[in-house]
C-alpha cells in the first residue's frame, strides 16, 4: 500500500494581526481583514521552513531509504543552485538521492505529491520525500500582503506503514494568468479578482474534483473532509454549497491564523486535518494554480502512532506577535535601514572551504570518538577528551537533533543583526558535545541558564557580492509539541 | 628546565598617551613610544640587536610582517619578527625579545605593541578576526557579548542575582575610573559612581557601556637586555621573575567539563607563572596587578583565576576594597584596559610599562608604596577559546 509514513509542518513564529496592516498602511488603501498571518522571521525562507517541516515530519524515523526528494515553492530563493540540494543536505538524505525543485505555480506542492507517489508506485524510489513551502511577498498595501502567510508542510511517502493510503489523483492544466512573477519580479501581479474568482477557482475546483469522483467513481459525500483552499477565504462555504457538500466536510483554511501559504497551502491543510483523522476517513486535496490537482486518501490505523509531530496544530501554539509592521518591512528588505559600517562587514564567502565543511554546515555533524566515546562538534581529527587525543578514530555523528542545555548566554546590542538584539549561547548536547550557536526565535528577557534548546536550520548571513545565502543552525528555545 | 627567573630586566620603556588619536598614525605612535623608551634606556639605537613587534588586527593596515617597525624606526637589516595572540599580541612581543636575550643570542631586545583601532570608523573591534571557521560555524557575537556570557554563568553557578551581581561587577569599573583620573596617558579619565554604571546603556546583557574597557589607538615598548649588563646600566633595572602563557586545545568550547564561570588557562598560566618565580602565596606576595580587564567580570574572574582571591569569593576582596589603590593588592592602579584604554597589540606592554613604573617609584599620584612584585594578566580570545599570558616583575 502507497501512501504516506509520516509528515509535518512548519509555521515562523511571528504572527502579524491583520489590524497592525491596515494601521500602517489602510489610510492607503482598505487592505488588512481578520485574524493574523504568519511572517518569517529575517533569517527564514522557502528553505528553511521546508527543513524545519522535514524535521518535523521525519522525526527520529529512518531516513536512509528515502530515494527522492521534491521541493514544492514559488519562492525559492536560487534560480540557479539546486534548493531542494540545499534542503536534502540540511536533513542529512544520503549522497544518491533524487532531487529536484518543483516550482512556478502554488499548484507545485501537490504536483510534487504526485512525482513522489509515481516514483514509490513505479519502485524507483523505495521512500520518497516532499516538502512545500513559500513565502510570497505581497506589495505593500496589496490585498495579498494581508491574505499571504509564510510555511510549510511535508511528507514522507512510503509503500509500507502508511498512516493514509494514496487512492488515486486528477489534474488540470489551463494556462490561466491569475497571478505571476516575472524573473524581474519582487512582488506578483494579479487581475480583477472577480474574474479569477468566477473564470478561475470557482470553475476549475468543481471541474477536478468532479474528474476525480468520476474517475474513481466516489461521491462528494464519501469523504470526512475535503479540502481547496480559495484564494479568498470567504468563498469557502459558497464553493463547498457548489460542491454539494455537508457543512462537516469543510476543513479549516488557516486563514485566520496562518494566511494563504501558496504551494503549502492546501497540504498545510492536509496535515491540519490528518491531525484530527481518524482510521478510515477518506479525504480530498485539492489545489489550484494555473489549473489544480485532485488527490484522494484513506486514512489508517497507523495513524493514532505518529505522536512526534508538531504539524500545524503544534506550530500555531509556538507563536509571538509581531506588533510593528516597519519590523516586518525590514525582515523582507522592503525598507531599507542604516545598518551602520558594523552591519555592512560581510567577509567573502569561501566556497571551496564551505564544500569542505559541508557535513558539518548543513547537516549539523560533528563526530564521535570511537576510542573513547565523546562527541564533539565540529568535526575534528584530533579527540577534544585530554585524557584520550586519539588521532583519525572519528565517526560522523549528528546534532541537528539533539537537544542542548544552555550553559551561558547573552542578548548582545553591539553585534548587527536585523533582528536585535543578537543572542547567542554555549549549549551542551544531550549525550555529550558542546558549541556556542547563535539563537534565534526567542524573547531575551526569558534565556537563562539551564534552559533546554533545540536545533534549527537558518540564514546565517548573506553574501550579496556573491549571491551566498549562507545557511546555518541556530538554537531555539525547546517547545513541547 | 630552569625558566626565565632573574636571567634578563627591562632596561627602558616607552608609551604613548592612549585613546582617540586621530592625530596620530599608528607609525607616530610606534615612533613616539620608542623615543620615550630610548631616552629611558640610556642605550643608543644602534645598541639593539632584533626586535618583535606586536599588532594583532588587520584593520590597522600596517601589514602583516614587522618591516613597518624597521621602516619606521629606521633600524636597517635589524632582524624583527611579528607576531599575534590576539589581546595577547604585546606580551607576545615582549616574551619574544626576553627569550632571544635570554638564549644568548642577543645582547639587547626590542619589544613594541602597537594598535590603531579608530581608524575602522565604527565602535568596538572590528568583526571577524578569529578565522574563516569561526566566521561561519561560530555565533554572531562580538567581544563585549563573549564575555558577557561568563557574566551570566558566574552569576548562576554562585546564586547570584542578576541585579547583585552587576553591581559587584560596577565598583571594578568605579575603583578603574578613579584610578584612570591619576593616570595622565590614560583613554578616559572621569570618575563615575556605582549608580552610573548601573544606568549606562546595556551593551551585551549583563555588561554596560561602563562594564567595557576603551576602544583605544596607542604603543608601548620595551628594551630588554641581560640581568647583568642591565646593573651596569642603570640602578633600578626591572627583572622578569616569569614569562607563561597557557591556550585551550579546545576543550572549554567543545568538551562538557569547563564550568563556564571562570578562564581555565589564566588559572593554568598563573601556576606555572608562580611556580617559575617561586611564589607559593601570591596574595600575600604579590604586590600589585595589572590584569585584562577587557570587561569588568573578566577582572572579576582573574582575581580567582590568579588565586589571589578564593574561588567564588572575589566578591568579598572587591566590595572590601583589597583591589583599590590604596587596598592589599591594588590593581589596575593606571586604569587598566577600561581606563588607560586597549589598543590590542599595546596592551600587554602598557601592563607591564605601568608595572616597570611603579617598581621604580616613578608613577606620580597613583604610586603605591614600596612594591616589590608585580604582575600582568593579558587575556586573547574569548572565555571558551582563548590563551591568557602571564608576567611577573620584580625589583630586585
Amino acid at each position: 500500500m502507497i501512501g504516506i509514513k509520516s509528515f509535518g509542518a512548519y509555521i515562523p513564529r511571528y504572527r502579524m494581526n491583520r489590524k497592525v496592516i491596515a494601521q500602517a498602511i489602510g489610510w492607503f488603501s482598505p487592505v488588512g481583514g481578520k485574524g493574523e498571518r504568519a511572517v518569517a522571521n529575517f533569517d527564514e525562507d522557502a528553505i528553511t521552513m521546508a527543513v524545519a517541516a522535514g524535521m518535523d515530519c521525519l522525526g527520529d524515523l529512518d531516513n536512509s531509504h528515502i530515494d527522492a526528494l521534491y521541493l514544492a515553492s514559488t519562492t525559492l530563493p536560487y534560480k540557479e543552485r539546486q534548493n531542494a540540494g540545499i534542503v536534502s543536505a540540511a536533513l542529512a538524505l544520503k549522497d544518491d538521492v533524487h532531487t529536484a525543485d518543483v516550482t512556478s505555480s502554488v499548484k507545485s506542492g501537490t504536483a510534487a505529491l504526485i512525482a513522489a507517489f509515481n516514483a514509490v508506485k513505479a519502485q524507483n524510489a523505495q521512500e520518497a520525500m516532499v516538502a512545500a513551502t513559500d513565502m510570497r511577498l505581497g506589495k505593500p498595501a496589496s490585498p495579498e500582503e494581508s491574505a499571504f502567510g509564510d510555511g510549510a508542510a511535508a511528507f514522507l511517502v512510503s509503500d509500507k506503514d502508511v498512516v493514509a493510503s494514496f487512492e488515486g489523483s486528477y489534474s488540470l492544466s489551463y494556462d490561466f494568468v491569475d497571478i505571476r512573477r516575472d524573473e524581474k519580479d519582487r512582488f506578483g501581479k494579479t487581475w480583477e479578482p472577480r474574474w479569477v474568482r468566477d473564470e478561475g477557482y470557482f470553475k476549475m475546483i468543481p471541474e477536478v474534483i468532479s474528474g476525480l469522483l468520476k474517475k474513481y467513481n466516489l461521491d462528494i459525500k464519501d469523504f470526512s473532509k475535503v479540502i481547496y483552499p480559495c484564494p479568498n477565504s470567504r468563498d469557502a462555504a459558497a464553493m463547498a454549497k457548489k460542491l454539494g457538500m455537508d457543512p462537516s466536510q469543510i476543513t479549516d483554511d488557516l486563514q485566520t491564523v496562518v494566511g494563504n501559504t501558496g504551494s503549502a497551502y492546501a497540504l498545510m491543510m492536509f496535515v491540519n486535518a490528518l491531525q484530527e483523522a481518524k482510521p478510515g476517513d477518506k479525504i480530498l486535496v485539492a489545489s489550484f494554480g494555473n489549473g489544480c490537482d485532485a488527490l484522494y486518501f484513506q486514512v489508517t490505523d497507523k495513524i493514532k502512532q505518529l505522536k512526534h509531530i508538531k504539524g500545524v496544530k503544534g506550530y500555531l501554539n509556538i507563536r509571538a506577535d509581531l506588533t510593528n509592521y516597519i519590523q516586518y518591512l525590514v525582515f523582507r528588505d522592503i525598507l531599507p535601514v542604516e545598518t551602520g559600517i558594523r552591519g555592512e562587514h560581510v567577509p567573502p564567502t569561501q566556497l571551496s572551504q564551505t564544500w569542505r565543511l559541508r557535513d558539518t554546515i548543513m547537516g549539523l555533524y560533528g563526530c564521535k570518538c570511537q576510542k573513547c566515546g565523546t562527541p564533539q562538534y565540529p568535526v575534528s581529527r584530533v579527540c577534544v577528551n585530554p585524557d584520550c587525543e586519539a588521532v583519525d578514530q572519528m565517526e560522523l555523528y549528528r546534532f541537528a537533533n539533539r537537544k542542548g542545555t544552555v550553559i551561558s548566554y547573552t542578548s548582545d546590542n553591539l553585534a548587527f543583526t536585523p533582528n536585535p538584539p543578537q543572542s547567542y549561547c554555549i549549549i551542551d548536547f544531550e549525550g555529550g558535545g558542546r558549541n556556542q550557536f547563535d539563537f534565534t526565535d526567542c524573547n531575551p528577557s526569558q534565556l537563562s541558564v539551564g534552559m533546554s534548546v533545540t536545533m534549527t536550520f537558518r540564514r546565517k548571513y548573506y553574501d550579496a557580492n556573491r549571491s551566498i545565502y549562507f545557511y546555518y543552525w541556530k538554537a531555539v528555545p525547546a517547545v513541547e509539541a | 628546565m630552569s625558566g626565565i627567573k632573574d636571567k634578563v630586566a627591562i632596561i627602558g620603556m616607552g608609551c604613548t598617551k592612549f585613546g582617540e588619536r586621530f592625530d596620530k598614525s599608528a607609525e607616530d605612535l610606534m615612533l613616539d613610544c620608542f623615543l620615550e623608551a630610548l631616552e629611558d634606556s640610556g642605550i643608543e639605537k644602534k645598541d639593539i640587536d632584533a626586535a618583535w613587534m606586536g599588532c594583532s588586527v588587520d584593520e590597522t593596515s600596517l601589514g602583516k610582517s614587522a618591516i613597518i617597525l624597521n621602516s619606521t624606526l629606521r633600524m636597517p637589516y635589524t632582524p624583527v619578527t611579528r607576531t599575534e595572540n590576539y589581546c595577547a599580541t604585546g606580551t607576545e612581543a615582549f616574551r619574544g625579545a626576553c627569550y632571544a636575550v635570554a638564549s644568548g643570542a642577543y645582547d639587547v631586545a626590542l619589544a613594541l605593541g602597537v594598535e590603531k583601532l579608530k581608524d575602522v570608523g565604527f565602535g568596538g573591534l572590528p568583526p571577524g578576526q578569529m578565522g574563516t571557521v569561526r566566521r561561519l560555524l561560530g555565533p554572531n557575537s562580538t567581544a563585549p557579548g563573549e564575555f558577557a556570557q561568563m557574566a551570566n554563568t558566574y552569576f548562576a553557578k554562585y546564586g547570584i542575582d542578576p541585579d547583585e551581581g552587576k553591581r559587584i561587577l560596577a565598583h571594578i569599573s568605579v575603583k578603574s575610573h578613579h584610578n584612570g583620573t591619576l593616570s595622565p596617558k590614560a583613554h578616559l579619565r572621569k570618575e563615575i559612581t556605582i549608580e552610573d554604571v548601573l544606568k549606562a546603556p546595556m551593551i551585551a546583557s549583563p555588561l554596560g557601556l561602563f562594564d567595557c574597557c576603551g576602544v583605544s589607538d596607542g604603543a608601548a615598548c620595551a628594551i630588554i637586555t641581560t640581568a647583568e649588563k642591565a646593573k651596569k646600566l642603570r640602578k633600578d633595572p626591572i627583572y622578569v621573575k616569569a614569562l607563561q602563557i597557557s591556550a585551550t586545545s579546545g576543550e572549554d568550547l567543545m568538551y562538557n567539563t569547563w564550568d563556564g564561570a571562570h578562564v581555565e588557562s589564566t588559572y593554568r598560566a598563573g601556576i606555572r607563572a608562580y611556580k617559575e618565580a617561586e611564589i607559593t602565596d601570591p596574595r600575600k606576595e604579590i604586590s600589585m596587578m595589572e590584569v585584562h580587564d577587557c570587561f569588568s567580570i573578566t577582572e572579576l574572574t582573574a582575581y580567582e583565576d590568579l588565586q589571589t582571591s578564593p574561588r567564588g569569593r572575589a566578591r568579598e576582596d572587591i566590595e572590601s576594597g583589597f583591589y583599590d589603590l590604596d587596598g592589599q593588592i591594588p590593581c589596575q592602579p593606571d586604569g587598566g584596559l577600561k581606563c588607560f584604554g586597549h589598543p590590542t597589540g599595546a596592551s600587554g606592554l602598557r601592563m607591564i610599562y605601568e608595572i616597570y613604573k611603579q617598581l621604580q617609584g616613578k608613577a606620580g599620584e597613583r604610586q603605591i608604596k614600596n612594591p616589590k612584585l608585580g604582575i600582568t594578566h593579558n587575556m586573547g580570545g574569548i572565555p571558551c577559546y582563548n590563551l591568557a599570558a602571564v608576567t611577573i616583575l620584580g625589583t630586585k
